[in-house]
């Protein structure tokens, strides 16, 4: 669709491609580059103004596209500024200097970073300002007196980022508690583990060549000392959640790790009070070391997918105008309307919760709650959804649901019921393990019963030898190891798995569920047909005058027809619009309309000939026409992206069926699956359709992945076996979904599924070889072979090797 | 080999030592951004020199009113 020549020129700062005819440049180091847009060039104009050019010699990605993201974030930040709604995010440390949390949008390398701190920290009356990368969040303080936050969240926007104010939830801030907690601990074993560890060869040297007991004496003491912190500091969590298994009747993992730590020390304090034999504080501390390293990768990978959630909820519009007695208004949190108060909602806006029109007349996009793409007419009477957005012209609305009755928190328990019902995979591994756990504790016991009778000198060196060998320490690396590495490989490129358990499914699907808007298209209207229908104006000047009608419309549609015209547009009298249908106005003197078919005849009684629209694309249709004829028809259609059709070749080739499944009508989406070579695809389908269908899928024994985004996805994909949710449009689907795409790059998809096959060969190899290991090393433990050291020595072996192989998924 | 009662205590202060570093080092966020700071040595601090002049002035006024 692009002209194959201008796909060579991109954009500097945003390297989408350079659109044709259009000449903008800024000069960056000394040489001047091409811009795709007027936005793209107000920011690298800043970016250059504030010397700050070096950002481009280090970033890594892409910047976000500047175009329309500016104006639209200028329009709420003043609303920051007043008390009211600072009250929840702001923190006052001195009367006039305040300190404040901010998410940062559009940050995707470090140089990112930098030239947000730079820029933030030139600006008079901030006094620090600092953004963290891997959270993606800002802290900001600043001199009430000589900045407002809003001239900063501005100046952000100023080079291409949005930043909004948040409220660090509870939930957050217990991760990062856990986090620095967890990081103590591991720390502190890791630490005293090696003085361990030495102490441990300087005796299993003593062993060998003989050692005088004075010293023995002296190290081990000392060893006892050093283990005794890690023991019970560092043990803790897992004797924490032992305990709660043991409560609840269970056998998790934590059970066996617990006993064999606690069997491990108190048999070395035996041993040191005289009972005679080895001290094993050195298989303590490193079993407690290592274990603790994979519990705290995998709290990083939740808290990291924890934070993306956040963000997205945190994005939608807080605020609402509530009108007061008289004329008067006030900006309120959205949280604080109540039932029965008319809010007013100016074109652009979010409309902050469920109600019904009072006054206007306007168009609404729902895209977000219905997936439908088109923006639909709402007058007095009809019903509006929270969350989606007014178009057109300004609205009163009357708030009729609140909290927990609005369709946006309908359809987020709907989500979590759906989720609750979910094949559990991830617990299977537990039971499995607690099986493994009960037989290892009665082969334990059974063997330290025949041991004291038989030869009371030796039955506690051997039960821990049984207890170390086959602690199931390898076992229970092998599947979190590979699953950290992969997981950690796959967040790098842009793909976040929330949920555990997403890419042991992702590597057993079979088939690929598919939505198109937002999807497999970019959800935005492009012109792919221009029909001429009169000989009175070409095709050029047929789209000057559609574009000059719509200049000043902010609907999909509209930005589909001056993205498409190149030449300057002209001045156009008398407009009129007729929200949801049509536009007419006069142009150099001449009446013109543009709209639906419906539109054209009401106002001009012309209607277009059969042979006419055969020769039409399917797709949406806009006519245009003067009094007396039709000029020309314009076909719309969402674009394809280009990565689609490589997604869907490759995944057939992986053995993996594509189907699509949309709202949209039968023509559209039988145009996209044709061209994409989806056989199977179902039009005109409500989320509860989706659902049955899929539902339907799974009951013949398919495992299905799907990709949608937009909030009326998220039931769909909370049913599904493994859901990936667009992290673009998908504010509340990413909330539901076990992954999340974070780049527009469908390839990653296909990576993502390779990356998963590859990681469940390597648990299965990491499998086999602990059980063969435990297999091999029980028997000869329980006959008294092996002694406790040598049985520390394999089990930590055995433990590399498991870790080891599960690097192999970071490449 | 008497000398170890003297040399494994001294270890073990230094040990001790390492801890406490290391949990002031989580308590004061020094593992807060473990990506960001790598990137941070490749670019110039700079860009501002008249507010780091400022502050630069700011410091001497208070050490010479010390």
């Amino acid at each position: 669709m692009t002209d194959q020549s201008n796909q060579d020129i991109r954009c500097f700062h945003c390297g989408l491609p350079v659109p044709e005819g259009l000449e903008l440049s800024v000069e960056i180091n000394h040489q001047a580059q091409p811009m795709c847009c007027k936005g793209c060039e107000a920011v690298a104009r800043a970016i250059v103004a504030g010397g700050m050019e070096s950002y481009y010699q280090y970033r890594t990605e892409k910047s976000t596209t500047a175009k329309e993201l500016v104006p639209d974030v200028l329009r709420q930040t003043e609303v920051y500024d007043r008390a009211e709604v600072q009250r929840s995010f702001v923190r006052r440390s001195d009367e006039n200097i305040r300190e404040a949390s901010l998410i940062l949008e559009g940050i995707d390398c470090a140089a990112c970073v930098w030239l947000n701190e730079q820029h933030i920290k030139g600006l008079p009356g901030v006094l620090e300002a600092q953004v963290n990368y891997s959270t993606h969040r800002a802290r900001v303080v600043w001199d009430e007196r000589k900045i407002k936050l809003s001239d900063i969240l501005k100046a952000i926007a100023e080079i291409g980022y949005i930043a909004h104010p948040y409220d660090p939830s509870q939930h957050h801030q217990i991760l990062e508690k856990q986090r620095k907690d967890y990081l103590k601990r591991l720390g502190l074993a890791g630490a005293l583990g090696m003085q361990v560890m030495m102490f441990a060869i300087a005796m299993y040297n003593g062993d060998w060549w003989g050692m005088e007991q004075k010293y023995r004496t002296f190290i081990e003491w000392v060893s006892l000392l050093l283990t005794l912190p890690v023991f019970l500091y560092s043990g803790w969590p897992f004797y924490r959640a032992a305990w709660r298994d043991i409560k609840h009747r269970r056998a998790g993992m934590d059970v066996p790790i617990s006993l064999g730590i606690i069997i491990a020390f108190s048999g070395s304090l035996f041993a040191m009070a005289g009972a005679g034999g080895h001290v094993y504080f050195d298989s303590v501390v490193m079993f407690i070391f290592f274990l603790l390293t994979a519990r705290y990768l995998e709290l990083v990978a939740r808290k990291k997918a924890s934070e993306h959630t956040e963000a997205l909820i945190q994005s939608q519009a807080t605020t609402a105008v509530r009108e007061l007695s008289g004329n008067e208004t006030e900006i309120v949190a959205a949280q604080e309307l109540e039932a029965g108060d008319i809010v007013q909602v100016r074109p652009g806006e979010t409309i902050p919760s469920d109600g019904e029109v009072v006054e206007g007349r306007s168009s609404i996009d729902e895209s977000l709650l219905s997936g439908e793409s088109r923006p639909c007419l709402k007058q007095a009477g009809a019903k509006v959804i929270g969350g989606s957005i007014n178009i057109e012209s300004p609205l009163r609305i009357r708030v009729t649901e609140i909290g927990q009755e609005t369709v946006l928190s309908t359809i987020l328990r709907l989500v979590e019921r759906a989720q609750s019902e979910k094949p559990a995979i991830a617990r299977l591994a537990d039971r499995v393990a607690g099986r493994f756990v009960a037989a290892i504790l009665l082969l334990a016991t059974v063997v330290a019963i025949y041991w004291y009778l038989k030869d009371p000198t030796q039955w506690l060196a051997i039960t821990i030898s049984v207890l170390v060998v086959t602690c199931p320490c390898a076992l229970s690396l092998a599947t979190p190891a590979a699953i950290t590495a992969a997981t950690g490989t796959l967040i790098r490129q842009g793909l976040l798995c929330s949920r555990g358990y997403a890419l042991e499914t992702l590597a057993k699907v079979n088939h690929f569920v598919f939505d198109k808007t937002g999807t497999l298209t970019d959800g935005q209207l492009e012109i792919i047909q221009v029909l001429q229908l009169s000989d009175d104006l070409d095709e050029a000047s047929c789209l000057l005058q559609a574009a000059s009608l719509e200049a000043l419309s902010e609907h999909p549609v509209a930005r589909a027809f001056i993205k498409s015209c190149k030449t300057g547009l002209r001045a156009v009298d008398n407009l009129s619009s007729t929200p949801g249908s049509g536009l007419a106005g006069r142009i150099n003197g001449r009446q013109v309309f543009l709209g639906s078919m419906q539109y054209i005849q009401q106002e001009t009684g012309l209607e277009m000939k059969d042979d006419q629209s055969k020769r039409l694309k399917p797709g949406s249709r806009v006519l245009l026409s003067d009094q007396n004829d039709l000029l020309a028809v314009f076909v719309l259609q969402d674009a394809i992206r280009d990565q689609a059709a490589p997604l869907i070749d490759d995944l057939r080739q992986a053995g993996i069926q594509s189907l699509l499944f949309s709202g949209d009508d039968e023509t559209a989406v039988s145009l996209v699956a044709e061209k994409l070579g989806i056989d199977d695809y179902r039009s005109a389908m409500l989320p509860a359709d989706k659902l049955q269908q899929l539902k339907e899928l799974q009951q013949q024994g398919a495992t299905v992945a799907m990709l949608g985004d937009g909030i009326n996805d998220a039931p769909v994909l909370a049913g599904a076996d493994v859901s990936i949710a667009m992290g673009e449009g998908a504010r509340y689907a990413a909330a539901a979904a076990d992954m999340v795409l974070f780049r527009q790059d469908l390839n990653i998809i296909f990576r993502g599924v390779t990356t998963a096959r590859k990681m469940m060969r390597v648990i299965r190899q990491n499998l086999s070889w602990a059980l063969a290991y435990n297999i091999i090393a029980l028997p000869l433990a329980a006959a008294g072979f092996i002694q406790p050291w040598m049985a520390a020595l394999g089990m930590s072996a055995s433990s590399l090797i498991v870790v080891a192989n599960a690097m192999r998924l970071t490449k | 080999m008497e000398i170890i009662f003297f040399l494994i205590p001294i270890a073990l202060l230094l040990v001790a030592g390492i801890v406490a570093g290391l949990f002031w080092a989580v308590k004061s966020g020094q593992f807060d951004d473990l990506e960001g700071p790598a990137y941070q040595i490749l670019m110039d601090e700079e860009i501002y020199p008249e507010k780091k002049d400022e502050k630069k002035k700011q410091e001497k006024n208070k050490a010479s009113q010390k």
